[in-house]
C-alpha cells in the first residue's frame, strides 16, 4: 500500500510540474505583455513600464525566466503579481477558500442529487416517475453552465429577489464568516452559483448512477440475493447499491477538473472572488505569475481528486485492496 | 422413505413459462406444461439437452424469472407443502426462499457479491430467515463452511470471493444454501463450471449433506452420467416439456422415448467398443416456433405421420410400477412398439 503510494505520488509531482511547464511557456508566447495590455487605467508611461519589465526580468529569454521560476518555486516562493502589486501567494490565500466553497457545494449537489435521482430512478424502473426523470435529466444534462447561471440569476435573482445576484457575502455585515448569521448569510449568497455549477453534473451523475444500477441488476449475484429470501429493499440498496457505487467513484475523481473550470465561468457570472476570477483577470493583464500560479493550484487539485478516487475504490472494492497494482491498471485504462 | 408413499414435498402441475420476445416476434414457451413431484429425502434428477427449460423450470419454482419479459401463466401451480407458491404475496414467498427452499446455481464465480465477504453473504439468510444476531450468524457461517469442506474456516470466512477457487466458491453457495437447513435444495447444473476432479467433490459433498441433513434435491443436469450417479428418479425434457419420467434405474434400463435413447447413445461408454460416438441429428428448435406434433418429430429416427399430426400425451411405458413410481414417455411408440422393432 506505501509502495504504491509513493509512486503515485512521484507520478502526482510528475504531472503538476508538466502542467506547470506548459503554463509557464503557453502564457509567455501568448502575444502581449503586461505594459501593452495594460492594467486597465489607460496607457502606462513607457519609462515606468520598462523599468518594470527590468525589475521583474520580463526582458530575459523565456527559459532563463523559466529557471528562475523553479528556483523560486521551490523555495515555496510562486511569485508577485505585477498587475495587483502583491505577492501571488496573498492573493491565492483570499481566493482559494471561496473557490473550494463553492466546488464544494457544488460537488455535493452533483453526487448527492444525481445519486440519490439515479438510484430512486433504478428502484422504480420504467414507471412514471423513472420515465419523467429520465427526461428531465436529459433536458438539464445538455443545458450549457454559462446558460443556466444566467436564467437562473435572472429568475431568481433579478425577477424574483429570492437570492443575491452576486457576491460572496453582505458587505457590509458579513465581510467575514464570523457569526451564525453571517454563515447563513453565505449560505445564502452560495445557492445560485454552487446550483449552477453542480446542478448539469446533477444531472448526468443521475443518468449514470441509473445506468451502473441497472448494469448490477442483470448479474448473476443479484439473482443470488434474491433466491435467499432477502427483501427487495436490501437486494437493491445493499447489493446492488454497493457494485454500483464502484463506477461512480471514477466518476467522482474524473469530476473535480471539471467543476473547477466550471468554477471560472460561475465566478464570473456571479461575481464570487474566487481563483476562477482571478485567474481569468490575470489572463487579460498577463499577470503571469497569477497565471501559472493557478496552474499550479488547479492541477494539484485535480491530481489530488484522482488520488482520492483512487484510494477510495481501493476501500470500496476488495478485488483492489488485496491486488494493489491493479489499481494502476484502472487509472492508466 | 423407503415403502410409505409419503406424500409430495413440492408438485408442480402444468407449469407455464412464456418470454414474451422484444418486437412482437411471438412468444418463446420456454416451459411449456411442465408436471413433477418432488419426495422428502428424493434426488430428482431433471435431464435435457441446452434450451429444453430445465433452467427456467428451476428458477419459476421460486419465482426468480425475471418480470418481464418471462412470465408465469395462470393455471400452472408449484405446491410446496400444500402452499401454491404462485399466489403468494412477496413477503411469505421470500420467507421460503433460502428459508424452505434454497437453490444454488450454475457459476460460482459470478453468483457471489464480489464486495461482501463469503462470511456475510453466507450469514445473511440465517440474519433474515432466523432471526439470529451477526456474531451468532457468523458462527453459523463458520459452521457452514466448516460442513462444506473448506478448510481454515475461521479464516476464511472473512475471504472475498475473488480470494478462492471455483471450486471453494461453490462449497461456498452450497453453504449459502444450507444455512437455514431447507427442506429442498434446487441445483441447476452445479457442476458445470468447475473441472471434472472437482464436479465429482462437490457432487459427493451434496450426496453426504443430503444424507445428513434430509433435505430432497433438484438436479438439474444436462449430464448423464451425473444423473446415474446422484439421482434416484429422474425427468427428461425436451423443447419445454417432459417427454419420459422413470427411476433413474428403469430410465437407464429401458429408455422409451428416441429422445433419452439418442441421449445415452450419446454417452461414451468404457465397457462397449465403439468407433464414433452418436449423436442426435440437428438441435433444439426456437421456443418461439416448435414443431407441431411431437415437438422431437424432426430429429427423430422413428417418426411417421401421427407424429407430425398429433402431439402424444405422457403415456404409461410399463414396467415401472415400483419404487421410483410410473415410467412414462411421451411418445407414439408406447401404443406402436412394432414401428421401433421395424427400423433396427
Amino acid at each position: 500500500m506505501t509502495a504504491w503510494l509513493l509512486r503515485r505520488l512521484a507520478a502526482s509531482v510528475a504531472i503538476i510540474f508538466a502542467v506547470v511547464t506548459f503554463v509557464f511557456i503557453l502564457i509567455h508566447l501568448a502575444p502581449g505583455d503586461p505594459c501593452i495590455v495594460g492594467t486597465g487605467e489607460g496607457v502606462p508611461d513607457p519609462a515606468v513600464c520598462r523599468s518594470l519589465i527590468r525589475q521583474f526580468a520580463l526582458d530575459q529569454p523565456v527559459l532563463v525566466q523559466y529557471w528562475r521560476y523553479l528556483v523560486e518555486l521551490a523555495h515555496g516562493n510562486l511569485g508577485y503579481s505585477f498587475a495587483l502589486h502583491r505577492p501571488v501567494w496573498d492573493a491565492l490565500v483570499d481566493t482559494m477558500p471561496f473557490t473550494l466553497q463553492l466546488a464544494g457545494a457544488a460537488l455535493l449537489i452533483d453526487f448527492g442529487l444525481g445519486l440519490a435521482l439515479g438510484i430512486y430512478q433504478a428502484w422504480r424502473l420504467n414507471r412514471l416517475p423513472d420515465v419523467v426523470l429520465g427526461n428531465v435529466t436529459l433536458f438539464v444534462y445538455s443545458l450549457p453552465t454559462f446558460w443556466l447561471g444566467l436564467i437562473l440569476l435572472l429568475l431568481f435573482g433579478e425577477k424574483l429577489r429570492l437570492f443575491p445576484v452576486g457576491g460572496a457575502s453582505d458587505p457590509v455585515l458579513c465581510p467575514l464568516v464570523d457569526s451564525f448569521y453571517c454563515l447563513a448569510d453565505r449560505i445564502w449568497h452560495m445557492v445560485l452559483p454552487a446550483v449552477t455549477l453542480g446542478l448539469v453534473g446533477a444531472a448526468g451523475t443521475a443518468r449514470f448512477q441509473r445506468a451502473a444500477m441497472l448494469e448490477v441488476a442483470q448479474q448473476d449475484f443479484v439473482r443470488t440475493a434474491r433466491a435467499k429470501g432477502l427483501p427487495e429493499r436490501r437486494v437493491v440498496l445493499h447489493h446492488q447499491l454497493r457494485n454500483a457505487l464502484l463506477s461512480v467513484i471514477t466518476r467522482f475523481g474524473l469530476t473535480l477538473p471539471f467543476l473547477l473550470t466550471g468554477a471560472v465561468l460561475v465566478e464570473t457570472i456571479f461575481a464570487w472572488p474566487g481563483m476562477g476570477r482571478l485567474t481569468v483577470d490575470a489572463i487579460l493583464r498577463r499577470d503571469y505569475a497569477i497565471v501559472t500560479a493557478a496552474a499550479l493550484i488547479a492541477s494539484s487539485l485535480v491530481v489530488a481528486g484522482s488520488l482520492i478516487a483512487d484510494l477510495l475504490l481501493g476501500f470500496a472494492d476488495p478485488r483492489i485492496r488485496v491486488h494493489e497494482d491493479a489499481v494502476v491498471d484502472i487509472v492508466t485504462a | 422413505m423407503t415403502a410409505t408413499p409419503a406424500a409430495a414435498l413440492l408438485r408442480v402441475r402444468d407449469l407455464k413459462t412464456y418470454f414474451v420476445t422484444e418486437h412482437g416476434r411471438g412468444t418463446a414457451r420456454a416451459v411449456d406444461e411442465v408436471s413433477f413431484d418432488l419426495y422428502p429425502g428424493e434426488t430428482l434428477g431433471i435431464v435435457g439437452e441446452s434450451g429444453c427449460g430445465k433452467t427456467v423450470t428451476s428458477l419459476s419454482i421460486l419465482r426468480l424469472v425475471p418480470e418481464p419479459p418471462g412470465h408465469i401463466l395462470p393455471g400452472s401451480l408449484i405446491e410446496f407443502e400444500g402452499r401454491n407458491l404462485l399466489a403468494l404475496a412477496p413477503p411469505e414467498l421470500r420467507s421460503i426462499r433460502g428459508n424452505q427452499i434454497a437453490m444454488i446455481f450454475q457459476e460460482p464465480m459470478t453468483s457471489l457479491n464480489p464486495v461482501f465477504t463469503v462470511g456475510d453473504q453466507i450469514a445473511e439468510a440465517a440474519i433474515i430467515h432466523q432471526r439470529l444476531s451477526r456474531r451468532a450468524a457468523r458462527a453459523r457461517a463458520i459452521e457452514m463452511l466448516k460442513l462444506v469442506g473448506i478448510p481454515d474456516p475461521e479464516q476464511r470466512v472473512d475471504d472475498y470471493p475473488h480470494q478462492m477457487s471455483g471450486g471453494m466458491r461453490q462449497r461456498v453457495m452450497i453453504a449459502m444454501a444450507l444455512i437455514c437447513h431447507p427442506k429442498v435444495l434446487i441445483a441447476d447444473e452445479p457442476t458445470t463450471a468447475l473441472d471434472v476432479t472437482i464436479q465429482a467433490q462437490i457432487l459427493e459433498l451434496l450426496d453426504r449433506l443430503q444424507h445428513e441433513l434430509g433435505m430432497a434435491v433438484l438436479l438439474i443436469t444436462h449430464d448423464l452420467g451425473v444423473v446415474a450417479g446422484h439421482t434416484d428418479r429422474v425427468v427428461v425434457m425436451y423443447a419445454g416439456r417432459v417427454v419420459e419420467t422413470a427411476s433413474t434405474t428403469e430410465l437407464f434400463e429401458h429408455p422409451t422415448h428416441p429422445y433419452t435413447e439418442g441421449l445415452l447413445a450419446a454417452v461414451p461408454r468404457v465397457d462397449t467398443p465403439r468407433s464414433r460416438l452418436h449423436a442426435i441429428p440437428g438441435q433444439v428448435p426456437a421456443a418461439t416456433a416448435w414443431p407441431t406434433g411431437c415437438r422431437f418429430h424432426p430429429r427423430c429416427p422413428y417418426a411417421w405421420e401421427k407424429c407430425v399430426a398429433q402431439e402424444p400425451p405422457l403415456l404409461d411405458a410399463g414396467g415401472g410400477e415400483g419404487e421410483g413410481g410410473r415410467h412414462t414417455a411421451r411418445c407414439w411408440l408406447v401404443t406402436e412398439p412394432e414401428r421401433r422393432q421395424a427400423k433396427r
